[in-house]
């Protein structure tokens, strides 16, 4: 054992010297990115640079980010045990809990609101919105309140595959005047850039409240998962 | 310049440390942890050697954003994978690696 642990220590040592040296003696690029983009962010239609490269300049990351978010929830949703569409009801019976999620919701959907209107012009977007939105839903579960639209299989798939079904169809309706896939006329880059965005939003928070809502919420013991399997016919 | 050699390096640093516990752990969940220790290192790299030189790039910075994301989902996605696979054969660990 401690051959092992001498052997990786040693081997994870020489790997992280090669890439600090790597990183010292990196070559510099060719391209002048941060120039490139600051002269393209006239046409982009946003005026922040980091999100102008997300939904515009690199658009493509963007998409297949979205369809590999589609992808693992598809997968969580085959592997689940087998459980009803509508998830167990759970969480902790704290009427505290349920008072402060009062007063948190209208926050939490207030800050995921500014953050996805903020991506605009600075820091924020349809990820961080997301994130925020996803925590909402997960402290939902925790607190055991239950919603009726967050258990509606059909509403919640819709709106898993809003987001990637929106881009591909923008991308796609904008070749009409012979442009490239994702091309988006500067003119009305603005207002395709929100409308992804207000549904990638969606999308994403939904996603990371699925991929938590997937794990069944009863203990997770193989003999008990053994004598299920038994009793069901 | 040295500030973003300094995030590099703690980048660099990072992955080390989650690569040996990587090859350590035998634990899925440790695995997946040391897993996740090694991409925010890399996460760390791109968004250090952004900012130096000519202005700070935002093509790695949305990279990384991106990175984040699939990061969050892929490590739900591992997590229902291992409790379906602990209800299943009731083992922690896959039996390759002992």
């Amino acid at each position: 054992m401690s051959l092992r642990a001498g052997l990786a220590g040693l081997l994870c040592l020489g790997v992280t010297l090669a890439l600090g040296w790597a990183v010292l003696e990196r070559p510099q690029p060719a391209e002048n990115l941060p120039e490139r983009v600051a002269g393209a962010m006239p046409d982009s239609g946003v005026e922040h640079a980091v999100t102008a490269v997300l939904l515009n300049f690199r658009s493509y990351d963007t998409l297949l980010e979205i369809a590999v978010l589609l992808l693992a929830v598809v997968v969580a949703l085959a592997l689940r045990e087998a459980q009803p569409d509508r998830p167990e009801p759970m969480g902790l019976e704290n009427p505290l809990l349920r008072a402060v999620m009062a007063w948190l919701l209208p926050l939490i959907l207030v800050v995921a609101g500014f953050l996805l209107w903020a991506g605009s012009y600075q820091p924020g977007g349809a990820f961080q919105a997301g994130s925020v939105l996803a925590a909402a839903g997960v402290l939902l579960r925790l607190a055991g309140v239950t919603t009726a639209w967050l258990d509606n299989a059909a509403l919640m798939r819709t709106g898993l595959a809003l987001g990637l079904l929106t881009f591909l169809g923008i991308g796609v309706v904008v070749m009409a005047p012979g442009v490239p896939f994702l091309a988006y006329p500067p003119e009305y880059a603005g207002t395709l850039i929100l409308v992804i965005e207000l549904t990638l939003t969606l999308s994403i928070g939904l996603t990371l409240i699925s991929l938590f809502r997937l794990t069944p919420p009863y203990a997770d013991d193989p003999d008990d998962a053994r004598s299920d399997r038994e009793a069901r016919p | 310049m040295s500030g973003a050699l300094a995030f590099a390096w703690s980048g660099v640093l990072l992955f080390g440390l989650g690569l040996f516990g990587f090859i350590m752990h035998r634990h899925l969940l440790r695995r997946l942890l040391a897993f996740n220790i090694m991409g925010s290192g890399s996460f760390l790299v791109l968004v250090g050697l952004a900012q130096d030189g000519r202005g700070v790039d935002p093509v790695p910075h949305a990279m990384v954003i991106t990175g984040i994301v699939v990061a969050v989902a892929s490590t739900a996605l591992a997590l229902v994978v291992f409790r379906r696979w602990y209800r299943a054969s009731g083992r922690t660990d896959l039996p390759e690696d002992t």
